[in-house]
């Protein structure tokens, strides 16, 4: 792999864009094709398809052998609330080499000194979330408890394709939000989205436990339907 | 805290060895057959000292691949790699799950 290549396949997933890189598997050539060069290659058709797959793979062409390797951007968590749980569920992406953000207008709660090993924006959603662009490889977690915070962070989620929503509370707070966010003019559908009560259930007590169960949730959501994930893309 | 590396860590620090000047070549998992630890697309990045980074299996022939690697940085040409129960390599550093694997070796030039 020339060292250019290697260089602008991780300024790519830097910059959270999808690319593909062809190698002959005889001859070693390679090409990267960025997601917005897609439509004009020649295997534009089958780029496409293992794209919206997400997997790596051989594949058979009219000039040989190659192998795809299939870059997503990584997986991001969004979110809402520099809270406790937000506080174990840092660690746990890490771990999994998810990128995460933390969003909290509360400036006593969005520090780096409780948050060191992620960015923190002490911002209101609606200036933070179009910057840091809810694509469809984020998931999008409401943890403030607080509808002021939450509610505007998840009107934004419920209009971007992110791959997971899911909002803290219990089913009679959900319930009110449900009707807030009918009220604002959301259906059903847009609403069904939503995971809440937030996580898998697994009896979580502690904030690390909940961290736990949101992780396991958002892991599931991410690995056990490609298909109607890439459906909805 | 050191934390396990993610496909992030492993291609960045190829591209950092590499300017280093040190010597590198990637390592990635192409095929796989039956039960195989990791997946297809899965690196493993070896420098020309043998370090390395990433996984192509469960730790059942990384040794392997790195004396491999180490050959492929020297050589510049690519390598295609086969592992599994069947071959005599696989008796000394095979997949003990019983799955076969095929990874691509070049060099980072």
């Amino acid at each position: 792999m020339k060292l250019e290549i290697l260089a602008a396949l991780n300024a790519e997933r830097e910059a959270r864009r999808a690319a593909v890189l062809v190698t002959d598997v005889a001859s070693g050539e390679q090409r990267l094709v960025r997601e917005a060069d897609l439509a004009a290659d020649p295997l534009a058709g089958l780029l496409a398809e293992r794209l919206r797959m997400g997997k790596s793979g051989m594949a058979e062409t009219p000039a040989g052998d190659v192998f795809l390797t299939v870059q997503a951007p990584p997986v991001r968590i969004v979110v809402m609330g520099a809270v406790h749980i937000s506080q174990a569920l840092v660690p746990i992406a890490r771990l999994l080499g998810h990128d995460i953000a933390i969003v909290d207008p509360r400036t006593a709660f969005a520090t780096a000194d409780r948050f060191p090993d992620a960015p923190v924006y002490a911002e209101w959603p609606d200036d933070v979330l179009p910057k840091l662009g809810v694509d469809r490889y984020t998931a999008f977690v409401a943890l403030t408890h607080d509808p002021k915070i939450d509610d505007p962070g998840l009107v934004h989620a419920l209009k971007s394709r992110c791959f997971y929503v899911g909002a803290l509370g219990s089913r009679k707070t959900h319930a009110r939000r449900v009707e807030r966010l009918m009220a604002a003019g959301f259906t059903e559908a847009d609403i069904a989205r939503i995971h809440a009560p937030i996580g898998l259930a697994i009896g979580a007590i502690s904030p690390a436990e909940i961290a736990l169960s949101i992780m396991g949730e958002i892991t599931a959501t991410l690995r056990r339907k490609p298909e109607a994930a890439a459906a909805a893309a | 805290m050191t934390m396990l590396a993610t496909d992030n860590d492993i291609m960045n620090k190829a591209e950092a060895w590499r300017r280093e000047g040190k010597g590198v070549a990637i390592a990635t998992v192409v095929e796989t057959w039956g039960s195989a630890p990791r997946p297809v697309g899965s690196h493993l990045v070896i420098d020309n000292d043998g370090n390395f980074l990433g996984s192509v299996s469960g730790g059942c022939v990384e040794g392997a691949v790195v004396t491999e690697a180490v050959d492929v940085i020297e050589s510049g040409a690519p390598r295609m790699l086969e592992f599994g129960v069947a071959d005599e390599t696989a008796w000394k550093v095979g997949l003990s799950c019983g799955g076969r694997i095929r990874v691509f070796v070049e060099k980072v030039d």
